[in-house]
């Protein structure tokens, strides 16, 4: 057993966090920044930090990660990391050229209390930002909220760009929040087919799903540019799609900018899709195009024809509160049955919608903010499921319980096809589907006696 | 295929101003100092720049000092609930991403599939952390019983100024069977992970090495120093070991227990692997306990083989030495064998290795053993005694970085010191040439013309690409892909692109193996369409 140490009796924690379903700010900014075209992000502290998230991120996605640190030494750390963040700037746009650098803090910068904003301005005022180059940033102390919080934070300072000239250029600002390179994509075509003019932001397709062509670009063709950031003060308004990673952005957007919002679910799955393009419909005032119909009841189709095998089937679930909330949801719809559910994202909010989804269920879901793997693995083996659903890090639950594991969330570190076959919208339904069935279906196989064993399923 | 078409051929000093071009003046002058163009000079090793700060904004390929500490040494042991006191990323990206195989058997303790943290939050980096320390070590206690609880500390750690040293040896005398014990090893600390090594190395001698007296069954006892078992190579060595009838006592540190660490100073000869991570370790064993040592190396068929008779020469036994002889003459027709079926394939092509603080070393063995030729190479945390060889280590200057990682004084034990050899034993192996606590470092190894370029960076790794176009680029992960973007294969040689073992001979077969397949990979040919090839045929073309 890979996880033998983790006993069935559930002791209450107050301190120690066992295999987090979480990690720190950082690496959301890190990753929200590679969204804008042209942009290094950087790490303001330890180079560690940067190592780590550049490793993670590149793990996931199998392309380059580029971003640069402050590499704080002892003396940075007591005297305050301005001359570092100084130099790095210098250094930064001489050597790699880019559009903007995205600075995020750390716990280290953090705790020592760093200006971003006023050594920005000091980089301006001194010389060290090239005309027509910018500097973003976020703070993102990662002793707060998670991953998730730095996404988001990250986001936000992306609005900050955004300017209201008074004139409505008629597009819709969609912030995605956490999704993959080909959910962004797929977010985009779907615009595309109802003709609604949209800024995505941040959109890293383009940039984390690359082509090996025998030359590499630091900054690919990818990414929302500054100068629509600048003009998504004008929009005529902004879906933000998750509450946790999006909402702030587009609460921001509206406050600064007066671009009205309104925060949907991901669309994962059927209803949050429904959602999503009827709202994107409303907002641009349009129609929706017979062919993303066409889609949609494809999905209703393969739910009817396969709904047998979904069927009070019990499901554990670990990853970001967006992407649990429209998973459960999606479940829900096809009745399966979500029975233990963690979040390393801290938030009340999450179990109470959690609990809103799942309350017409004869039995009362596992849920919690701000939980681990640890207790998830207890929650599974008092009460056995039928699949789980997670990142990587659910490979050792998966063997140890002979568990079927589905592969969905960040960080998928052993296998591949996120970065390019979406799972929101219609057709990420169906991809969806069609691996939770053959997850299930296998296991049937392999379970099933010879007696029962059937060629038509 | 697009690697094998060679440019014209730049100098090295070329390819050396061409990489400074760009940067600002100050960044320029203090790169130039760790970019060495080799002279090959027959009396004297020419100096580099090495272990300096790296330069803020500048890409570079270091990690941290915790890093270096949790994730390298004290990551492959596997009885010791290693706990990381700070936010929770820290703990989460330690956690298995290092790829040290362990067999703890059907029972045997293993932690190293968890990841544990206190979870710092807000309050507790303002109101200080160790109350939740101390909670977060004893819910390890109560839940695991673990021999050993190691703390980490994280970079808020030190500026709050937790004593998590008092809090471990408070919650140490507290249960009693169990020892808890901490690391200074905030991630701002020292230029890159090899302070941690130092920091993790140095708590280890203090709080484990030595307390188990028990005398271990076996013959010929040694401590592999600096062995870290990614991949399985831990494994291959010690089945080579065995079967030579070596026993090895103790891992540092990897596949290791508590119980290794606690029996080291019973080993009779310490032999070093990695010298960057430890060869102070080997020190203290023979200052404090007699244990002698010798630089090995296990990477590359050659070097095994050389290793284990230089063991043998060690302890001198004709029975050992004819055994080694004996596994050697078994071991040596599969790799030749190997060898050559590959060597045609892979001879006159080149490589760069730029990895670690003995990995660039240790790897020219197995290709020149394949007929390649090491064009480029340097370390990411090396120090300049592993280009230069240990002569320079008295002259080595203690600046504001390493200052601050603790350099611990020993003295012999009272009880245990005992030298392994007489006086008159080491001096004639010494006059027979027998090389004790020998290091010569990498750049002698290097070609005339070569470039040795100390903590390369992104922009640099490009330039060099570019310019000699190597048949085979290794470093990690994330130099990867974007090395590969250009069309040249980049072999991982931290995580070994999750292949392995490479040590040993049967680890020399599975790399000569895993070099053909990169250098020799169709998909660097497919990396033009048709169209792009020719693409002036699409207007001539007519359909028939």
């Amino acid at each position: 057993m890979l996880l033998r140490h983790t006993p069935k009796e559930i002791k209450e924690r107050s301190a120690l966090v066992v295999n987090p379903a979480k990690t720190c700010q950082p690496i959301g900014a890190m990753y929200a920044a590679l969204g804008v075209h042209g942009c290094l992000p950087h790490s303001h502290g330890s180079q560690g930090c940067c190592a780590y998230h550049r490793s993670a991120l590149t793990k996931h996605y199998k392309e380059p990660i580029s971003a640069a640190t402050s590499s704080f030494t002892e003396g940075a750390s007591v005297f305050g990391g301005q001359a570092n963040l100084l130099q790095a700037i210098e250094n930064i746009f001489t050597v790699y050229e880019p559009e903007v650098i995205a600075v995020h803090t750390t716990c280290l910068s953090e705790t020592i209390g760093d200006d971003i904003k006023q050594i920005r301005d000091k980089a301006e005022k001194s010389g060290l930002v090239p005309k027509g180059k910018h500097i973003i940033y976020c703070n993102t102390p990662s002793y707060i909220g998670s991953h998730v919080t730095g996404f988001s934070n990250m986001v936000k300072g992306m609005t900050e760009v955004a300017e209201n000239t008074g004139k409505k250029n008629g597009k819709v600002n969609v912030i995605p929040g956490w999704v993959e390179p080909a959910d962004m994509e797929e977010l985009k075509r779907l615009a595309a087919l109802m003709a609604v003019p949209i800024t995505l932001f941040p959109d890293t397709s383009g940039v984390l799903n690359g082509p090996l062509s025998g030359e590499y670009h630091m900054f690919p063709e990818g990414g929302v540019t500054m100068k629509e950031l600048k003009e998504a003060g004008d929009a005529v308004g902004t879906l933000a799609l998750g509450e946790w990673c999006s909402a702030d952005a587009a609460r921001s957007l509206d406050t600064r900018c007066k671009v009205p919002c309104k925060v949907l679910d991901m669309p994962f799955g059927l209803k949050a899709t429904d959602r999503f393009v009827d709202a994107l419909r409303i907002i641009a005032g349009t129609s929706v195009p017979e062919e993303i119909t066409r889609e949609r009841g494809q999905l209703v189709d393969m739910i009817s024809d396969s709904h047998q095998y979904y069927y009070q089937k019990k499901v554990a679930l670990f990853g970001d509160p967006d992407q649990l909330i429209a998973m459960t949801e999606f479940l829900v719809s096809i009745d399966m049955w979500p029975t233990h559910m963690v979040t390393g994202t801290p938030g009340s909010k999450f179990e109470k919608r959690i609990k809103e989804l799942t309350a017409h269920l004869p039995y009362e879901v596992n849920v919690k903010a701000g939980g681990d793997m640890f207790l998830l693995h207890q929650w599974i083996k008092n009460e056995p499921v039928d699949l789980l659903i997670g990142n990587t890090y659910g490979k050792y639950i998966s063997r140890d319980e002979d568990l079927p594991f589905l592969r969905w969330g960040f960080p998928i570190l052993d296998r591949v096809g996120h970065q390019y076959f979406p799972t929101v919208g219609y057709k990420g339904g169906l991809r969806l589907l069609e691996k939770i069935l053959g997850l299930l279906l296998d296991r049937k196989d392999r379970d099933d006696s010879e007696t029962q064993f059937e060629l038509t399923l | 295929m697009a690697t094998q078409s060679k440019p014209a051929q730049w100098t090295p000093a070329e390819v050396k101003e061409e990489m400074l071009k760009k940067y600002p003046p100050k960044v320029a002058r203090k790169r130039a100092s760790s970019i060495l163009i080799n002279e090959a000079l027959s009396n004297t090793t020419p100096e580099i720049q090495a272990n300096v700060r790296t330069i803020p904004g500048i890409i570079t390929m270091r990690g941290c000092t915790y890093a270096g500490c949790k994730g390298v040494i004290m990551g492959p042991t596997r009885d010791i609930v290693n706990l990381v006191h700070g936010p929770i990323g820290c703990s989460f990206y330690a956690w298995l991403t290092r790829r040290n195989q362990t067999d703890a058997g059907e029972t045997g303790e293993n932690y190293m599939t968890y990841a544990f943290s206190t979870d710092m939050q807000d309050s507790d980096v303002i109101f200080g952390g160790e109350k939740k320390l101390k909670a977060a070590i004893q819910e390890a206690y109560d839940l695991f019983h673990p021999k050993g609880i190691a703390v980490f500390a994280t970079c808020p750690v030190g500026l709050i100024g937790d004593d998590i040293h008092a809090v471990a040896k408070e919650m140490k005398d507290k249960f009693g069977d169990c020892n808890v014990f901490a690391f200074s090893c905030e991630g701002y600390k020292g230029v890159s992970q090899s302070a941690g090594h130092h920091i993790a190395n140095n708590q280890v001698f203090k709080h484990l090495v030595g307390q188990n007296d028990e005398k271990k069954p076996g013959e010929y006892k040694i401590n592999l120093l600096g062995e870290y078992n990614i991949g399985g190579d831990g494994f291959e060595i010690d089945r080579i070991l065995k079967l030579c009838g070596i026993t090895n006592i103790a891992t540092f540190s990897g596949n290791s227990t508590y119980d290794q660490f606690a029996s080291a100073h019973t080993a009779d000869l310490s032999c070093v692997m990695c010298h960057r991570s430890i060869n102070y370790v080997a020190d203290m064993l023979e200052t404090k306990y007699g244990i002698p040592w010798i630089k090995v190396n296990f990477i590359g068929a050659e070097a095994t083989a050389k290793s284990l008779r230089k063991i043998g020469q060690y302890f001198g036994d004709k029975t050992l030495i004819d055994r080694i002889e004996a596994v050697i003459a078994a071991e040596m027709p599969a790799v030749k064998a190997a060898l050559e079926d590959i060597k045609p394939r892979t001879e006159g092509k080149t490589a760069m290795l730029f990895v670690g603080g003995s990995r660039a070393h240790h790897y020219m063995e197995l290709f020149n053993e394949l007929g390649m030729k090491t064009v480029s190479t340097g370390y990411e945390f090396g120090h300049r005694d592993d280009y230069e060889g240990r002569e320079v280590i008295p002259g080595l200057k203690v600046d504001a970085d390493s200052r601050n990682i603790e350099e611990i004084e020993v003295e012999a034990d009272p009880e245990r010191f005992a030298p392994r050899k007489s006086e008159e034993e080491m001096k004639a192996l010494t006059d027979s040439g027998f090389e004790f606590k020998d290091y010569k470092g990498l750049i002698p190894d290097m070609d005339k013309g070569t470039l040795v370029i100390d903590d390369l960076n992104q922009y640099e790794a490009e330039k060099l690409v570019e310019m000699i176009k190597p048949d085979i680029f290794c470093a990690g992960i994330k130099e990867k892909y974007s090395i590969q973007k250009l069309g040249i294969p980049l072999k991982q040689l931290h995580s070994y692109d999750y292949g392995g073992p490479y040590a040993g001979f049967q680890g020399a077969v599975n790399f000569y193996k895993e070099i053909d397949r990169l250098v020799n990979s169709k998909v660097w040919g497919f990396m033009k369409a048709p169209w792009q090839e020719n693409p002036e045929l699409s207007a001539t073309y007519v359909w028939e």
